[in-house]
């Protein structure tokens, strides 16, 4: 035997695996994101009957006083959103990482709480508190004198989508306050530097950038969001309830689309943005960064204390108005506890099924998107692919990030639902026609739309992994498969664990783009909440409501059980030394 | 496990329009150990991952045992490699890391679990075997890097930088360790490291490297004694480099001694540093007659040399290069 006679020239399999990673990255972006947002732009190119007549009609629909009304409202109510999301979740984002306020954990754990609720229940949760017949407006039944606070309509609608803003604005906030190095404060102070110099020099450099994009989140969410404006919008039309009206009620999918372009616009600008700043070098901390010491200040402490737990306290009670209405019989004409409303069997309901549905829709996002996201990021990642492609499809990734989920929905309904399609008189049957009206679409809408935060999040678990480890199990022999399997997979337990969350909560309370896209046999619950509110039949959503918040309180529970059994095993290096 | 050779033939490197490596040729014996030794950027850690198969040359040839490997595939060169960072799965326990490597091998576990206590006892870590590498120190964790590596029986081992991370003490310890472990095994080893000392007591021979060629490739004693160039003088060691009359001399701080003012040549203390065994002195040479007249020169004597003589800075003292010395030092003359 000569000693190198199993000597290959190059494994084999390494060809033919890269050209298979790149057709599956390109053709699932081709096909779900890219193919259907230019349908969305084509339709707006069509006059009524279908015929191609250029951009003039879409300069027409956008002199529609209709549109235009709903723009200016949607801008309206984003702005008014972001400034009070922005302020409120600063100050207690400040409260809860730079001063000694009392059970941080919790006050924390409160600021997110309406991550797991529909935007339906902030409104529902509203209403019974400002709506005609709310606690507030009544004045507890005419225990007090009443308060009328003018709910439905853009005071409704701000109020509902702030609480639903707050959450992401406090934890982007959170997480750039607390990566501070007290070693650049201390050397500031050595150097003279007054307190005012550190907060300016210091400070705020260090958040400018968390603070602009907590802002463009803010924006951008509240811009397109449908479920407030559904609920507590009254006649204070919004693009995003208008571009339901247009696609689904009137089937003018022209006008549709052009509200739907409109709808993109902030996202694609905060994209933009977002990506022009990465790449400028940011106030960013090297190892070695010392962790802030926070010093005494009473002051401070009790205004920034009692403001976090009056927030905190206003969230409490806005989801205990959800347990209330959904335990009440009739509000507000029979009061009492009941289970009544848990039945779903009025006529007005869709039973208990759409929760099923909702259930599997989640758990088939949270299973195909988890697997989805890290492939993709560990392909893109790892530096078997050619280094142009893999930006390319690093780029595309992160590109749903600026499609908002109605847009997502318009785009595969005009993409999806049509059997075959034609351009300039060519006819190409659909191929992807068949999935239209399935709960696959329902999975494959749900997981693009928040594919970008879970791509992120592999995408950094999988850098903080050491490349050497690679390189030893490449030396010893073992197989990508087995590397991947044995070392890398389960390297990002915690990482994993965290996509598959958030998956599962986001396509619980989700509504934007499955709203266009579900049909009797896949309705999801949070759609379920709409059509019960537009049948009177409030209490039976805020209890369809309460049920996903429930499951996604329930599952974040599981979550954080499995992250500690998960931690326990995989110590990650850096958390050692 | 099998000793085996390897030869290096005009390998180059280059990346975009960096040349990494320039011409490489490397003669490697079989249960050799030889050490890549060089400055950071030198092209030592790509030349090692060239032949551990990480990176392809972009051009050149290497045999092992007269067989081109040159196309081969890491996993297929049986080696043995092991980082600075330790490059242990966090994931796994001590003991799996090391039967991990043994998964291509198809073992029985049992054959697996044994061969793994077997070089856990080699490295004095049996006790550990049920630790996650995260608590082990960092001396420990390369011990088990070393295991793993070597529990393949390689033939070949890759050393990359392997002690730089580590504590004097520990780095003494494992240098020794790592030695008595190439003799018991007699496999080829192959470690890069920007340690001259520690290229200098490990090695059989060593490559010094600058600028992504070989400067000199030679046993430690020669290398140390006979610099190729003047880089590899002022890079191994300390060194006086005098260049006269289109010539350089290199004398090393040790060779020169204190003489009488008849034989020796006067110099200035300029300053001194007491160093344990022996003092640094930066001295100028003032004594006209001397060739060495005006230069400054570091000159190492033996510390009880300087107390009993009672040398002191802004003093003036007689040193000579020692005969031998200087005869060495005739040899060290470089164009």
């Amino acid at each position: 035997m000569t000693p190198l006679s199993s000597v290959k020239i190059l494994e084999q399999s390494v060809s033919l695996w890269r050209p298979l990673q790149l057709t599956i990255i390109f053709l699932s972006f081709g096909c779900l994101l890219f193919m259907p947002i230019s349908t969305l732009f084509l339709e707006v190119a069509k006059d009524e009957e279908g015929r191609w007549s250029g951009f003039g009609q879409a300069i027409s629909y956008l002199s529609n006083p209709t549109l235009l009304t709903s723009f200016q409202h949607s801008l309206n109510i984003a702005l008014w959103t972001t400034v009070f999301a922005l302020s409120l979740g600063f100050m207690y984002a400040f409260a809860i990482s730079r001063t000694n306020v009392k059970g941080k954990r919790i006050l924390l754990g409160f600021a997110m709480l309406p991550l797991f609720a529909p935007t339906m229940m902030h409104g529902i949760a509203l209403i019974y508190l400002f709506g005609r017949q709310g606690i507030v407006t009544t004045g507890l039944f005419g225990l007090f004198p009443g308060v009328d606070i003018d709910l439905y309509g853009p005071v409704g609608i701000v109020m509902a989508e702030i609480i639903y803003t707050f959450p992401q604005v406090v934890l982007l906030m959170y997480v750039a306050l607390r990566q501070s190095d007290q070693g650049l404060y201390d050397a500031a102070k050595t150097m003279g530097i007054s307190s005012a110099g550190r907060l300016f020099g210091i400070t705020v450099p260090s958040i400018r950038l968390a603070f602009v994009s907590a802002g463009m989140v803010a924006f951008t969410l509240s811009f397109t969001d449908y479920g407030a404006p559904k609920l507590v919008g009254g006649q204070y039309n919004v693009l995003a309830t208008d571009v339901y009206k247009q696609v689904v009620g009137q089937q003018n999918f022209a006008l549709g689309a052009v509200a739907g372009i409109l709808l993109m616009t902030p996202a694609l600008i905060a994209f933009v943005v977002d990506q022009a700043a990465s790449r400028k070098p940011s106030f960013s901390l090297n190892a070695k960064a010392k962790a802030l010491e926070i010093g005494v200040h009473r002051g401070r402490d009790l205004l920034f204390g009692s403001f976090a737990y009056g927030v905190a306290l206003v969230v409490a009670v806005l989801f205990l108005m959800m347990i209330v209405a959904s335990v009440t019989p009739v509000w507000p004409y029979t009061f009492g506890f009941s289970l009544e409303n848990f039945t779903f069997n009025s006529y007005t309901g869709d039973g208990f099924t759409v929760f099923l549905n909702s259930l599997i829709a989640a758990t088939g996002t949270a299973v195909f998107g988890t697997l989805f996201a890290f492939l993709f990021a560990y392909w893109l990642q790892n530096g078997a692919l050619p280094a142009a492609l893999a930006k390319i499809g690093h780029f595309m990734s992160l590109l749903p990030m600026a499609v908002p989920g109605l847009v997502i929905g318009i785009s595969y309904v005009l993409f999806f639902s049509r059997p075959e399609w034609s351009f300039f008189g060519l006819v190409v049957p659909n191929m992807l026609h068949g999935l239209y009206g399935t709960m696959v679409i329902v999975i494959v809408s749900t997981v693009l739309h928040f594919f970008s935060v879970t791509y992120m999040t592999a995408r950094t678990a999988l850098k903080k992994l050491d490349a050497e480890c690679e390189q030893v199990a490449k030396t010893l022999g073992l197989t990508r498969i087995d590397t991947f399997f044995h070392y890398i997979l389960p390297s990002c337990a915690p990482a994993l664990l965290e996509m598959a969350m958030y998956f599962f909560v986001n396509s619980m309370v989700t509504i934007s783009a499955v709203i266009f896209l579900y049909t009797p046999d896949t309705k999801t619950a949070a759609v379920s909440i709409v059509s019960l509110d537009d049948a009177g039949n409030i209490e039976a959503a805020a209890a369809m409501g309460l049920l996903i918040v429930l499951v996604n309180v329930v599952v974040r529970f599981l979550y954080e059980q499995l992250l500690r059994i998960a931690a326990k095993r995989t110590k990650r290096k850096g958390e050692i030394a | 496990m099998m000793a085996k050779s390897l030869q290096i033939k005009s390998v180059m490197k280059t990346f975009g329009q960096t040349t990494a490596l320039e011409e490489i040729h490397l003669d490697i014996e079989k249960g050799e150990f030889v050490s890549l030794l060089g400055p950071s950027g030198c092209g030592k850690s790509t030349l090692l991952r060239i032949i551990a198969g990480l990176d392809q040359p972009t051009s050149g040839r290497m045999n092992v045992d007269g067989f081109d490997i040159t196309a081969s595939s890491a996993s297929s060169r049986n080696i043995g490699m092991v980082f600075q960072s330790y490059a242990l799965f966090p994931n796994m326990t001590v003991r799996k890391n090391i039967e991990f490597a043994l998964k291509p091998k198809k073992l029985s576990k049992k054959t697996r679990t044994d061969k793994a206590m077997h070089m856990l006892k080699i490295v004095g870590l049996e006790a550990l075997a049920d630790r996650a590498p995260q608590q082990l120190s960092g001396g420990q964790q390369q011990r088990v890097a070393l295991a793993r590596a070597l529990v393949i029986e390689p033939d070949f081992l890759l050393l990359d930088e392997p002690l730089s991370a580590l504590d004097a003490n520990v780095r003494h310890q494992l240098q020794q360790e790592i030695r008595r472990i190439h003799h018991e095994f007699g496999m080829t080893t192959i470690m890069v490291t920007h340690d001259q000392d520690e290229a200098l007591t490990m090695a059989d021979r060593v490559a010094v490297m600058n600028n992504g060629r070989i400067a000199q490739y030679d046993t430690p004693q020669n290398v140390y004694r006979h610099p190729a160039d003047s880089f590899v003088a002022s890079f191994i060691g300390t060194s006086n480099q005098i260049a006269q009359l289109g010539k350089t001399w290199v004398i090393r701080p040790e060779h020169f001694s204190v003489a009488s003012a008849q034989s020796g040549m006067e110099t200035y203390v300029n300053s001194m540093m007491f160093k344990g065994a022996f003092y640094r002195l930066k001295v100028s040479v003032i004594d006209r007659t001397s060739p060495f007249f005006n230069e400054k020169l570091i000159v190492d004597l033996p510390a009880n040399v300087v107390d009993s003589r009672n040398i002191c800075p802004d003093q003036r003292v007689y040193l000579s290069v020692h005969d031998h010395e200087a005869q060495l030092s005739k040899e060290m003359v470089m164009a």
